[in-house]
């Protein structure tokens, strides 16, 4: 399957990863040899075969519906790079 | 003093040789004068170091000591340390002073382990060179010209280097095996599941493994007994009660039944490692092993459902990394667009984005059967490989790497970067434990044995190696870098 | 042209779990922002999610209360998009192997028919925060608080073919989950939100219309009004020969219309995948039998009982058992004072009307249930009449007394009986009015009935309204007929 310049601008911004046309340039041709390295999974016959997901055939365990966090948003935000009245700020979202 | 094993510092520590604190003191000092050079550490945590040998000698004289009372270790600086930085190797979170710790960190504490640092790293574990750190690449000890490989390229060169007797790491493909090869030392991945991943930055998650990397088997036994074990905060490490990992590591090797894949010694494979190879499982041959030759024929698909799986998990994973709530924001944002795809370009290196944007593309419409779904059913192949593979033998052997280390800077593209971990990755995929023991030389450039278990097998993994290391010398080599600024 | 209105709910219900459906931190409302996001909500590098069993159960609670199947595997799936209340960058949620199937909602319509609605399947997911666009500086401020609330949304079939079945399908919903105590169904407090596919086709035509997906609908008032209007619009849109896109719209109730969403060019792609750090959930059996076994009565059973074995009209069953408070409620009234039907009565006349006029709900009513009970106790065993009875509730409602009884021996409101003490008031009352006896004797007899009215209202005023009325007006009758 051929990547295509327009393939990697539309992954670069689902992705929210800004692109120059130089950078993009050059994912096209990195990512074109990576995939096409990995078309050679469709020479291999997989028919019924149940994809695998998780290396072990366990479940998951379920927790007990306590509270067991207290507040740290003091600690929580001291790495955060823009906060008010405690709150997260962003640049204004338009609705 | 940094010449020893775990195992052997605990006994000086017992005989009250030395006090932990004299023995940090001088890893420390080690540390300062070589880590210039090799770059194995991010962060030096100095004090906190002091800090802990002190609280360790307390309680030795107390009469409290375990086995892992005052001994040093560093750690990758992929897991969370409560009020340390924690970078994985990103200029993401160059300013990302942790609030909390992972759970390995806080139960090798709890052993009473003196953490001296934060060891370097491929920018979140994606590279097998080292190569791909915002703080820059490490060297070998053995050869300053070569990478130690990676991704815990820090943790292997620093315990090559006697910088530390042990170090902690995690392989998602590799890499803990392949960097242990390059650097001459024993690391060992765990089942998936069996130590947990709280607090450890993902990469691929359902690939993720954190493991020890030391001087011996026994070393990684003794760090493995600490650090596995149940964790009600992550779902996918596993309920089962942990073995003390040291108790089988006599068992003699008689009746074992050892697996030479036909596929690990196929083209590419370099001959003098090749070499290497044979001598060991001679070696194992003499200790009572009986060989032969086994086939897992899904080898060659592991590179490509590795690179589908494991960018697809980690597009996902790494979105978290917004410059909201943590992590590098770029400056005066235009809007909520321009902050994220600025922050996230600046942010990350050129290798992650690789892999956000193959993980990304091969999820989206129109593709996500013919390569996600498909790299899953491969997947299950692959394990199957390898279960049908030890119903005829106990152990796995092979080479961890197709050469020796290479040379700093010599791979450029990204593809045959890839195909150096033809022989680890798919032991992620499968989720079996694997361990890379110093089986001999290229040059002056260590060669790694891999050996590899069924699901839990640690305990035989561990038995394997150190009764070839009894058997053995690779792994009491020194690096002449060490020797020469003892 | 007649056309027909086509209607498909999704139906967010936040689960009433303690602690979130990831995390142990809290899912209290009204704490201050983030106080509530542990490092798990914030979705720090390292962190993990363990799925809260509280949130499984509810789940499949509600999938037993809709006769659902419950398939023995689900799967949690990620749905990953960029916006600041989403710390993770994805949704942890349920695309392809929900915890609940299809199933059946009931629901009853106001001329008291009811008809099935079908539900496609019901999916666990986690709620995002909010975003606060008051003034930071031209700045929006993020509060993940809210961020992993369980949420189970509910995805019905197309069934609805009026704003009206899908106010009604909302509130079947609200008084399933409320009943299973699962949710508080607090719309105001976002509890319970609700997106609505709306589309219309000529009558005869089999094919579905193009849908308009109305956002965030959170009250049963706006549902029927957003319907109204968006319907209004696509057949207008039709008729002048244009076209319905599909797109999601969002309901103004200051306007009373639905607008379009501005969004961009782009199609979304949610990139869904099996979330690597949960595990395939398995539940056996013996867990869901043991929720099976464990359910209460629910709206449609309950309203089934208290018409068949309480004899209540339908109406009257289906208002009694419309939530679980009221209810309960009732079935309390009816057990401490034995008459289902004058419980009844009570609880939708004097009580209802109470509750309304201050605004009330059930469960803060002043009036508890049993007090209710024993009051109208009073009145069945003739202890008072009807009209103290009303004195007593008032007394009750204003907490002057903690009991019917106290309340009516304070006012002395017991019933006079005493035929002799009745018939001393009539002869009083007949004395003392001589011109209007005049009058009765004078008028013709079938005029008579109508002027005891006054003469009985000077007697029920000399016992100050305690006297038996049945008693007085019989007496009466026989005494002023005497005198004719």
């Amino acid at each position: 399957m051929a990547l295509e310049h327009a393939d990697v601008q539309r992954a670069a911004h689902l992705a929210r990863l800004g692109l120059n046309d130089e950078d993009a340039a050059r994912y096209v041709d990195d990512l074109g040899r990576i995939l096409e390295m990995v078309d050679m999974l469709q020479a291999l016959d997989t028919e019924g075969i149940a994809p695998l997901a998780h290396p072990l055939d366990v479940t998951q365990r379920l927790r007990a519906d306590e509270v067991t966090e207290s507040d740290q948003r003091e600690r929580f935000q001291r790495c955060a790079p823009a906060v008010e009245d405690g709150l997260y700020l962003v640049p204004r979202v338009v609705e | 003093m940094h010449d020893k094993t775990l195992a052997e510092l605990a006994r000086s520590l017992d005989a009250g040789e030395f006090s932990s604190r004299e023995l940090t003191q001088h890893l420390l000092g080690r540390i300062d004068r070589l880590d210039g050079e090799l770059n194995c550490f991010i962060t030096v945590t100095f004090d906190q170091a002091l800090a802990a040998a002190d609280a360790a000698d307390k309680s030795r004289a107390a009469g409290k000591a375990g086995p892992l009372t005052g001994l040093p270790l560093a750690l990758k600086d992929i897991f969370c340390t409560r009020d340390v930085r924690t970078t994985a190797g990103s200029r993401m979170l160059d300013n990302f002073i942790s609030p909390y710790d992972a759970t390995v960190v806080e139960k090798l504490a709890t052993a009473g382990t003196v953490s001296l640092g934060k060891t370097n790293m491929d920018e979140f574990a994606m590279g097998s060179s080292n190569e791909n750190s915002h703080y820059g690449p490490v060297k070998n000890p053995w050869d300053l010209a070569a990478v130690p490989g990676g991704s815990s390229g820090g943790s292997a060169a620093a315990v090559a280097a006697g910088l530390v007797p042990a170090a902690i790491g995690t392989d998602t493909g590799g890499s803990i095996r392949q960097p242990a090869a390059f650097c001459g030392i024993t690391g060992l991945k765990p089942t998936y599941g069996r130590v947990s991943r709280y607090g450890m930055i993902a990469y691929a998650s359902s690939l993720d493994q954190a493991g020890p990397m030391a001087r011996t088997a026994e070393d990684c036994a003794l760090l493995l007994s600490a650090m596995a074990g149940h964790d009600l905060h992550d779902s996918t490490c596993v309920a089962r009660g942990v073995p003390d990992y040291t108790e089988e590591l006599d068992t003699p090797l008689a009746g074992l039944k050892i697996g030479l894949p036909r596929e690990y010694f196929g083209d590419g494979l370099a001959p003098e490692v090749e070499a290497a190879m044979r001598d060991a499982v001679k070696a194992f041959e003499s200790l009572g092993a009986s060989v032969r030759e086994v086939s897992l024929p899904h080898t060659h698909y592991a590179i490509p459902a590795y690179y589908v799986i494991a960018p697809a998990e980690a597009s996902s994973n790494l979105s978290r990394y917004d410059g909201v709530r943590f992590g590098h924001r770029c400056d005066s944002p235009s809007d909520l667009i321009d902050l994220y795809k600025r922050s996230r370009a600046e942010g990350f290196g050129d290798e992650v984005k690789r892999r956000i944007l193959i993980g990304t593309h091969t999820l989206s419409e129109g593709f996500f059967d013919a390569y996600y779904k498909k790299a899953q059913q491969v997947r299950r192949l692959i394990r199957q490989d390898f279960l049908d593979a030890f119903e005829e033998v106990d152990v796995l052997m092979g080479p961890a790497s197709p050469t020796p280390a290479f040379d700093l800077g010599a791979k450029k593209d990204p593809v045959s970067m890839y195909l150096q971990d033809i022989y680890t990755i798919a032991i992620n995929l499968a989720g079996i434990p694997g361990m890379s023991v110093p089986a001999g030389f290229v040059g002056n450039r260590p060669v790694g044995l891999q050996i590899l278990g069924n699901h839990f097998a640690e305990a035989r993994l561990l038995n394997v190696a150190h009764q070839f290391q009894q058997a053995t010398d690779w792994h009491r080599h020194r690096p002449a870098f060490a020797e020469e600024n003892a | 042209m007649q056309w027909e209105t086509v209607i498909g709910l999704e139906v967010h219900v936040q689960l009433a779990t303690r602690s979130k459906i990831f995390s142990g931190a809290s899912t209290a409302f009204g704490a201050e922002p983030n106080t509530q996001a542990c490092a798990v909500d914030l979705g720090l590098p390292g962190v993990l999610p363990v799925l809260n069993e509280a949130a499984v159960a509810m789940a499949v609670k509600f999938g037993l209360a809709i006769h659902a199947e419950i398939p023995e595997v689900s799967v949690f799936d990620r749905k990953n998009y960029f916006y600041p209340d989403l710390p993770k960058g994805y949704q942890t949620s349920q695309m392809y192997q929900p915890i609940v199937g299809a199933g059946v909602v009931e629901i009853t319509l106001e001329d008291g028919t009811t008809k099935p609605i079908r539900v496609h399947h019901a999916h666990l997911e986690e709620d995002a925060g909010k975003s606060l666009h008051e003034d930071f500086h031209g700045m929006t401020g993020v509060d993940l608080n809210r961020a992993g609330t369980p949420l189970l949304e509910i995805v019905s079939e197309p069934d609805m073919r009026s704003a009206k079945e899908a106010a009604a399908y909302l509130k079947a919903i609200h008084s399933i989950v409320t009943y299973l105590g699962i949710s508080d169904g607090n719309m105001a407090e976002g509890s319970m939100r609700c997106d609505v596919n709306v589309s219309v086709r000529p009558k005869d035509q089999e094919a579905f219309g193009t849908r308009a997906e109305i956002k965030n609908v959170n009250s049963f008032r706006f549902v029927e009004r957003a319907i109204a209007f968006e319907v209004e619009r696509q057949i207008e849109l039709l008729e002048d020969g244009g076209k319905v896109i599909q797109e999601t719209r969002l309901f103004d109730p200051d306007r009373d219309e639905t607008r379009s969403m501005r969004t961009k060019e782009e199609a979304n792609d949610y990139r869904y995948f099996p979330c690597p750090d949960l595990l395939p959930v398995v539940l056996d059996q013996a867990y869901i039998d043991h929720l099976r076994d464990n359910l209460p009565e629910l709206p449609a059973e309950k309203r089934a009982r208290f018409e068949s074995e309480l004899g209540l009209s339908a109406y009257d069953a289906s208002v009694l058992s419309a939530t679980r408070e009221m209810a309960d409620y009732f079935e309390e009234v009816k057990d401490v004072c034995g008459d289902a039907k004058q419980a009844a009565n009570w609880v939708q006349g004097e009580l209802a009307g109470a509750l309304n006029r201050e605004g009330l709900a059930i469960a803060d009513s002043p009036v508890s249930a049993h007090q209710l009970g024993e009051l109208i106790a009073r009145v069945i065993d003739d202890t008072i009449n009807g009209k103290a009875a009303k004195q007593v509730f008032q007394a009750l409602w204003n907490g002057q007394g903690a009991k019917a009884d106290d309340v009516i021996e304070a006012q002395g409101l017991k019933q006079v009986t005493d035929t002799g003490a009745i018939e001393a008031m009539i002869d009083q009352v007949i004395a003392d009015s001589p011109a209007q006896v005049a009058q009765y004797r004078d008028a013709e007899p079938e005029k008579r009935g109508k002027m005891i009215g006054y003469f009985v209202g000077q007697v029920m005023k000399a016992s100050r309204g305690t006297a038996n009325p049945q008693q007085v007006n019989q007496l009466l009758k026989q005494k002023l007929d005497a005198l004719c």
